[in-house]
């Protein structure tokens, strides 16, 4: 104290005698510094702006509550993160083979990018589909295309991350078919399943239930998945999407941990043991240009998890504390113009989820605010990961900036504007996150927000407040033609051929025979994992098994909202 | 003084499956504010949707957002619907946005549409067109 008293009084000091005078002179570069969140950044941050925080209590030792340093005791020490490229185009081939090139080149994990219609629960010859089959991700229809997928790809070495959703189910249900194809044992499948409906509500867009429902079917996956694959992420609950839409890095932490507070309330309705449950949650996150920010994000958002879990929910495990990342360098700040200078960019945001702590990574390619990567781009990509891993010195000890007056007063600051979010939305639920989480969705309120934060973040662009290198300063005259990867035109003629060929040659009647048991699941409120796995075994359509969930559930339509 | 200038009507549509309306909408917003008339169709329309929507509307620009690689097959479809639909091309202007290859803007704006604005495009540049070309496209049209 005494020493903060000293410190306090030599701030005045330097204030008066140095900074004063000096700004007389110069001045600075802007009247207000502040974070993509609008925080405001202090000139100098100093050990008076970190006074209230307690080092054992808020801060700690990685592996420990609140596992603000990092959820594992030795973190890259130990084992680097997961180099996971989220990859997919064209048919189930391609896609194969772009996956081996990956694996090939060091990556150490599989992400897969479905096209929309699959990404909808839609079958290719589905009139909506033309033009989009095979175009963003590729096509799947019926397992014949995961047999193809995975083909040469053990699954016992391999772990797999699906980025699904509304169909989430059907696409768990087709990767442990492979499985037992393959003969790996169920509990030895490890991956991850997207299956975050709620944010899809708020900024992603893919929507086919209404919101109700579609957070039934999660419990249900919860409920099958901790019985049946108890290695397997069974949800990565994503902030990634709604920073995409344009939300704040706080706006990205408070709706991300409201979403994942509303699935753990909805698991504990059901009855499920949150200690059980809670080993299998993962969380995505977004890593976007204010380096400092991104850092404070990732750290406040474990310290966060961890008390909620802990302390709201009750669970007794300290594993069931973890909060457990996947990150990817933000899409929406790569640009069309000086491509190469993405890669700058991608580079930074990385290291920001690295000196995060993160248990997975994509980094993006120079050439996505164009196309599809190509080969050459996704190599750089990875590359860059590596380098960051084996040359930069960055994983060599542990949560390198705890202890930064200014990266802890933002962790902390960042916490506090989240928690404010999340008391906010659970007084809209009276008492319940589940219920606040959703009357949000219904009243329009997460969109609003982030729609209103994207609108702020354009306004600065184009009234010049926010420089975008080569995009509103440093610009210059340049041939754009880049080459960019091209999805065969011919892909939707040979997916519709193989899905009719598939439809021809299977049991219609075990067909018939599944969907009718997935319908009275659904109508009986029963779980549908089972009926759904037994008819994608029997070569179901993701279209026919999503349609009977239609069917019984009924279709969402978003409202306009500006 | 007052002006009885007909304010120029924007469609501002996202057609097919892509959900990514974070362009579209905030485009939409910096029309309305640079005093156009705009509507915005919501997710997920099928061209015939759109070009319904820009006929009933009697709409003076259609514009496309798409990030789904789907542009080449979609904008057409919504282009032929529009006529189809007793829509004049001549005189309604066509502008795409979104994530579309350098060499796909020649092939769609030989097909008719009148500008493709890729990301980065400042919003003056947007607004800026649509006050030139609308006017030129009507006179043009009408002296057809």
């Amino acid at each position: 104290m005494e020493d903060l008293e000293k410190i306090k009084k030599k701030r005045e000091e330097w204030e008066k005698n140095c900074l004063k005078p000096y700004l007389e002179n110069f001045g600075e570069r802007q009247e207000r510094f502040e974070t993509l969140s609008g925080i405001e950044i202090k000139r100098v941050y100093d050990p008076t702006d970190i006074a209230h925080i307690d080092y054992l209590r808020d801060i700690g030792y990685p592996g420990e509550f609140p596992f603000t340093r990092g959820v594992y005791p030795t973190m890259y020490r130990g084992r680097l993160w997961t180099m996971r490229q989220f990859s997919g185009f064209g048919t189930a081939e391609d896609t194969n083979k772009r996956w081996k090139m990956l694996l090939k080149e060091g990556q150490t994990g599989l992400s897969t990018a479905f096209d929309f219609p699959t990404l909808m629960g839609i079958d290719s010859d589905d009139p909506l589909a033309d033009g989009e089959v095979g175009k963003v991700g590729v096509a799947v229809d019926t397992l014949k295309d995961f047999e193809i997928l995975f083909d040469g790809i053990p699954l016992d070495k391999v772990s797999t991350s699906f980025t699904i959703n509304p169909p989430a189910a059907v696409i768990l249900a087709m990767y442990v078919a492979i499985g037992d194809m393959q003969g790996v044992p169920r509990n030895q499948l490890r991956g991850t399943i997207q299956n975050d409906m709620l944010k899809e509500f708020h900024a992603q867009n893919t929507l086919v239930l209404p919101p109700e429902p579609s957070v039934k079917i999660i419990v249900d996956i919860f409920e099958w998945g901790i019985e049946n694959v108890p290695k397997f992420n069974l949800i990565s609950i994503s902030g990634y999407h709604i920073r995409e839409a344009g939300s704040t890095a706080v706006q990205e932490l408070a709706f991300t941990i409201a979403d994942g507070m509303a699935y753990v309330e909805a698991a504990i309705e059901r009855g499920i043991d949150i200690d059980r449950l809670a080993p299998q949650l993962s969380f995505f996150f977004n890593a976007h240009n204010n380096f400092f920010e991104e850092i404070a994000k990732f750290r406040a958002a474990r310290r966060m998890w961890a008390k909620i879990m802990r302390d709201e929910y009750g669970a007794k495990n300290p594993r069931s504390w973890w909060l457990k990342f996947h990150t990817q360098t933000a899409g929406c700040t790569l640009t069309a113009q000086q491509p190469l200078n993405n890669i700058v960019r991608t580079t930074i945001q990385a290291m920001a989820a690295v000196l995060g702590g993160t248990q997975s990574l994509h980094t993006n390619s120079f050439d996505e605010a164009w196309a599809l990567p190509s080969e050459e781009a996704v190599r750089v990509a990875l590359r860059t990961q590596q380098i960051i891993a084996y040359e930069s010195g960055i994983p060599d000890t542990i949560d390198p900036l705890a202890g930064s007056y200014y990266v802890e007063w933002l962790t902390d600051k960042m916490e506090k504007l989240a928690w404010r979010y999340i008391e906010q939305i659970r007084k809209m639920g009276e008492g319940s996150m589940l219920r606040g989480v959703l009357k949000g969705i219904e009243n329009g309120f997460f969109v609003k927000e982030i729609s209103r934060a994207a609108a702020e973040y354009q306004r600065d662009v184009e009234e010049g407040r926010r420089i975008i290198v080569g995009v509103n300063k440093f610009t210059i005259e340049e041939d754009l033609k880049i080459p960019i990867l091209r999805v065969d035109e011919d892909v939707q003629r040979k997916q519709i051929e193989r899905l009719r060929k598939v439809k021809a040659e299977r049991d219609n009647d075990a067909v018939k025979e599944a969907l009718e048991w997935l319908r009275s699941a659904a109508e009986n409120n029963e779980n549908v994992m089972p009926p759904i796995l037994e008819a994608v075994k029997a070569y179901a359509t993701i279209g026919e098994i999503m349609g009977v969930l239609k069917e019984v559930y009924g279709t969402y339509k978003k409202p306009i909202i500006i | 003084m007052i002006t009885l200038e007909k304010k120029i009507k924007v469609l501002v549509a996202k057609v097919g499956l892509d959900g990514h309306d974070r362009g579209a909408k905030v485009v939409a917003r910096f029309l309305r504010d640079a005093g156009f008339e705009v509507i915005y169709t919501g997710l997920h329309r099928t061209p015939e949707e759109v070009a319904m929507a820009a006929v009933q509307e009697d709409v003076d620009v259609v514009g496309i957002s798409i990030h789904s690689g789907a542009h080449m097959t979609l904008v057409p479809k919504v282009m032929k619907y529009i006529k189809e639909f007793g829509g004049d091309l001549d005189e309604m202007v066509i502008v795409v946005g979104g994530i579309i290859p350098e060499e796909d803007i020649e092939k769609l704006k030989s097909l008719g549409v009148d500008e493709v604005f890729i990301p980065g495009t400042p919003m003056e540049k947007i607004i800026d067109f649509i006050r030139k070309k609308v006017p030129e496209k009507k006179k043009m049209g009408r002296s057809r």
